[in-house]
C-alpha cells in the first residue's frame, strides 16, 4: 500500500536533466531512506516529489491524484518537506518559525486560531523545544535548529514528512536524537517518513525501506537486509564494505569500508 | 497528534508571541511622531510660522493671509509629498528584501530609481508639458525597464544572482541610465526642468502631484498589506514557501508590481533618492521581528518620518539654500550600506 508513487519521472534544472527516468513507490506509514553518493540526485528527487521542482516527464501521485493537478495548498496539508538548505531569516523566534507551519490550514490574514495554537504547542513540546520558544532561531545549536524545522513540518500536521539530510552536521548523539524522534513520530503518529541520510548504519537501523541511488537512477531498493549488501554498496558508492548485524536493530551495518580502487591496489601488491 | 498530548495542553497558557505589542507601540508612537514632525516642518522655514497659525491655515483657511497661502500652497504639499515618498521607498524596500532574501535590496541600489528618472528625462525631452498623470505612468515603466535590465545582467553572471551581484548590476545600470538622462538633458536643453529631480527634492510638490499619486500609492499599500503574510513565507526561502503551499510565482509577480508602482511614484516626485528603502526595513525588522504583516505598516510610518525629517533638515541646515535631500539621506545610507556589505550580505 502506498500513498505516494513516482511514475516514470524525468526531472532536472533549467538546462540539465538529472533524473532521466525514475519510478518508485513510497510505502505508507513506514520510514523510507534514500542513500547514494553526493550529487546523485537525492535532493532533486525529493524536491520533485514535494513539487518544488516540476517534472519534465511522468507524474507523481499523492493519494491517487497527480500532484500537478492538485492545488499546492492542498498538497501542503498532506505532505511537509524540510529542504536541505533551509535557513531562517535572522530575528525569527522558534515560536514564530514553527507557527508558519500552519499556513496551509489558514485563510486570509493568518491569525492563529485555537486549533493552530494547539498544533504549534504540540510540535514545540514533542521536539523538546518548550523552554526555548522565545529564542531567536539563529541563537540555537545545529541540533536544536534542525529540530525547529522539524517542529515546523510537524505543525503542518501532514501524513507525510520529507526530510533532506536531517542529521547532517550533527554530532553522534544529536543524530540519534533526531532519528529517535522520527521513529517515535512514525510509530505513535503513523507518519510516513521519507528522508535522505548519509550514514548507512543509521539508514539501515531506522528504516523499513531503503532506496539506493546513483547517477539519477535507482540501483536497488527494498528492506535494509536486501539493500545493505556488499555488492550493492560497491555498485552505489564504489566501496568495499564489511558488513555485520547491528545488535540493536538486527539489520546489516557496515563495520568498515575501503574505496574499491584501494582494494584493487592491495590485491595487486599481494599478487 | 495523540489525544493524551492534546488533553494536556492548557490553551490559556499557550504562548502566542510578544512582537505585536512592540509593533503596535511603533505604529501609535510613530503616528504621533509623524503628526508632530509634519507640524514642525510646516511651521519652520524661510518665514517661521507658529503652530496656532498652522492649525488655522489647515482647518480655517483664509485665502487673504499670506502665511495661510504659504502653508496651503507650498509647505503642506511639500511635507505630505515627503511623507508619501518615504512610505513608497520604505515599503518597496521591505517587499524587495523580504521576497528576495537579499538584505541589500533597495529600489535605489538595484537601479529602479535610475530607470524611473531616465524615463522622466525622456518625458521632458520628447513630450514637454505632459500632464503629471501621464508622467507617473512613464515613471512606472522606467522602473520596470531597469528592473528587467538589472535582473537580466545579474543573471548572466555564472553562479547565479547573489545579493552583491545584483547590487553591482544595479550600480552599472544606474550609472548608464544616469549618464543617458544627463545627455538627454543637455542635448534637449531641459537641464532646468530636471534639476530638482537630480537634486532630489520634494520642494516642487504640488497638490496636483499628490492627487495623482495618492490613489496609486494607496492601492499599492493595500496590495502590500494583502501580500504581507505571503512575503513573510517567501522570506523563509522559496523551497520552504512552496512546501507550505504558497504559489510563489504569483506572489512574486504581484509583489514586483507593487514595488514598481511605489518606486515609480516616489521617483516621479522626488527624483532618484536612494537608501530610504535600505535603511528603514532593516531598522523596522530589528524592532518588530520578521513578520511582514507588521514590517510593512511599521516601515511605512518610519519611512515617512525619515524623509519628512530629512527634508526638514535639508531646509534648515543652510537657509535660505536647500541642501539636497538625497545627499543628506546618503550621509546615513552609505555607512549603513557598507556595514551590511561587510556582513557579507548574508544577513537575510
Ligand atoms: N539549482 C540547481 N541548478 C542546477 N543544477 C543543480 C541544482 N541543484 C543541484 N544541481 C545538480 O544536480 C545534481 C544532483 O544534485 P542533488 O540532487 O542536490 O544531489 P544530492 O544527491 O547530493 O542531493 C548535481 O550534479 C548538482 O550539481
Ligand atoms: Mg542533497
Amino acid at each position: 500500500m502506498s500513498v505516494l508513487t513516482v511514475d516514470h519521472i524525468a526531472v532536472g534544472y533549467s538546462n540539465t536533466v538529472i533524473i532521466e527516468e525514475l519510478s518508485a513507490a513510497i510505502p505508507e506509514k513506514k520510514i523510507t531512506t534514500i542513500i547514494g553518493p553526493n550529487g546523485c540526485g537525492k535532493s532533486t528527487l525529493l524536491k520533485a516529489v514535494a513539487r518544488i521542482l516540476k517534472t519534465q516527464k511522468g507524474a507523481i501521485f499523492l493519494d491517487g491524484r497527480a500532484i500537478q493537478q492538485v492545488s499546492t495548498k492542498e498538497i501542503a496539508k498532506k505532505l511537509a518537506i524540510l529542504p536541505q538548505s533551509a535557513e531562517a531569516p535572522p530575528g525569527l523566534t522558534i515560536f514564530e518559525l514553527v507557527s508558519y507551519g500552519r499556513f496551509p490550514h489558514q485563510r486570509g490574514f493568518g491569525t492563529l486560531k485555537k486549533e493552530d495554537l494547539k498544533h504549534i504547542h504540540w510540535a514545540i513540546e514533542v521536539t523538546g523545544l518548550g523552554e526555548l520558544r522565545d529564542r531567536p532561531v539563529e541563537a540555537l545549536s545545529g541540533g536544536q535548529r534542525q529540530r525547529v524545522w522539524i517542529a515546523m513540518a510537524l505543525a503542518q500536521d501532514t501524513e507525510i514528512l520529507i526530510l533532506d539530510e536531517p542529521t547532517t552536521y550533527l554530532d553522534l548523539a544529536h543524530q540519534l536524537d533526531i532519528l529517535l524522534l522520527l521513529k517515535k513520530l512514525n510509530e505513535e503518529e503513523g507518519k510516513t517518513i521519507v528522508m535522505v541520510l548519509h550514514d548507512l548504519n543509521h539508514a539501515s537501523r531506522f528504516s523499513h525501506y531503503m532506496i539506493a541511488m546513483k547517477d539519477g537512477e535507482i540501483i536497488t531498493e527494498g528492506e535494509p537486509k536486501k539493500v545493505m549488501k556488499s555488492e550493492n554498496l560497491k555498485a552505489v558508492f564504489d566501496i568495499n564494505a564489511i558488513l555485520m548485524t547491528c545488535p540493536f536493530s538486527q539489520n546489516p551495518i557496515c563495520l568498515s569500508y575501503q574505496l574499491n580502487k584501494e582494494t584493487e591496489c592491495l590485491l595487486q601488491t599481494v599478487e | 497528534m495523540s489525544d493524551s498530548v492534546e488533553e494536556s495542553i492548557d490553551l490559556k497558557k499557550v504562548y502566542k508571541g510578544s512582537r505585536p505589542i512592540i509593533a503596535t507601540f511603533i505604529l501609535m508612537g510613530g503616528t504621533i511622531g509623524l503628526l508632530f514632525s509634519i507640524g514642525l516642518s510646516v511651521s519652520f522655514g524661510a518665514a517661521d510660522i507658529d503652530f496656532a497659525t498652522v492649525w488655522s491655515a489647515v482647518f480655517q483657511f483664509n485665502p487673504n493671509l499670506t502665511t495661510h497661502q504659504i502653508i496651503q500652497d507650498i509647505r503642506l504639499p511639500r511635507v505630505l509629498g515627503a511623507g508619501l515618498v518615504g512610505v513608497c521607498f520604505a515599503v518597496a524596500g521591505s517587499i524587495m528584501q523580504g521576497m528576495t532574501r537579499n538584505p541589500l535590496a533597495d529600489s535605489g541600489l538595484l537601479g529602479l530609481n535610475a530607470g524611473a528618472a531616465f524615463m522622466l528625462a525622456i518625458c521632458f525631452a520628447f513630450f514637454p508639458g505632459l500632464p503629471y498623470m501621464y508622467i507617473i505612468l512613464f515613471s512606472f515603466l522606467g522602473a520596470a525597464l531597469s528592473a528587467g535590465i538589472v535582473y537580466g545582467v545579474g543573471s548572466l553572471a555564472k553562479g547565479g544572482l547573489t545579493p552583491m551581484r545584483l547590487v553591482l548590476a544595479g550600480a552599472a545600470v544606474s550609472a548608464l541610465l544616469g549618464a543617458l538622462s544627463e545627455g538627454i538633458a543637455i542635448y534637449y536643453h531641459i537641464g532646468q526642468d530636471l534639476a530638482f529631480w537630480y537634486a532630489g527634492g520634494v520642494s516642487g510638490t504640488k497638490w496636483e502631484h499628490l492627487k495623482v499619486m495618492s490613489p496609486w500609492i494607496i492601492a499599492a499599500i493595500i496590495g502590500a498589506i494583502m501580500l504581507s503574510k505571503s512575503i513573510t513565507l517567501l522570506s523563509l526561502g522559496d523551497e520552504v514557501a512552496i512546501g507550505l503551499g504558497q504559489r510563489t510565482g504569483k506572489i512574486k509577480f504581484f509583489g514586483s508590481v507593487v514595488v514598481l508602482v511605489l518606486a515609480g511614484a516616489a521617483v516621479s516626485v522626488v527624483g532618484a533618492v536612494g537608501f530610504v528603502g535600505l535603511i528603514v526595513p532593516h531598522l523596522t525588522r530589528f524592532l518588530v521581528g520578521n513578520d511582514y504583516r507588521w514590517i510593512i505598516p511599521c516601515s511605512a510610518i518610519l519611512g515617512s518620518l525619515l524623509v519628512i525629517l530629512a527634508d526638514f533638515a535639508a531646509r534648515m541646515i543652510n537657509p535660505p539654500y536647500e541642501t539636497p535631500i538625497g545627499a543628506l539621506i546618503a550621509l546615513i545610507g552609505v555607512p549603513f550600506f557598507l556595514y551590511l556589505a561587510r556582513k557579507g550580505g548574508k544577513e537575510l
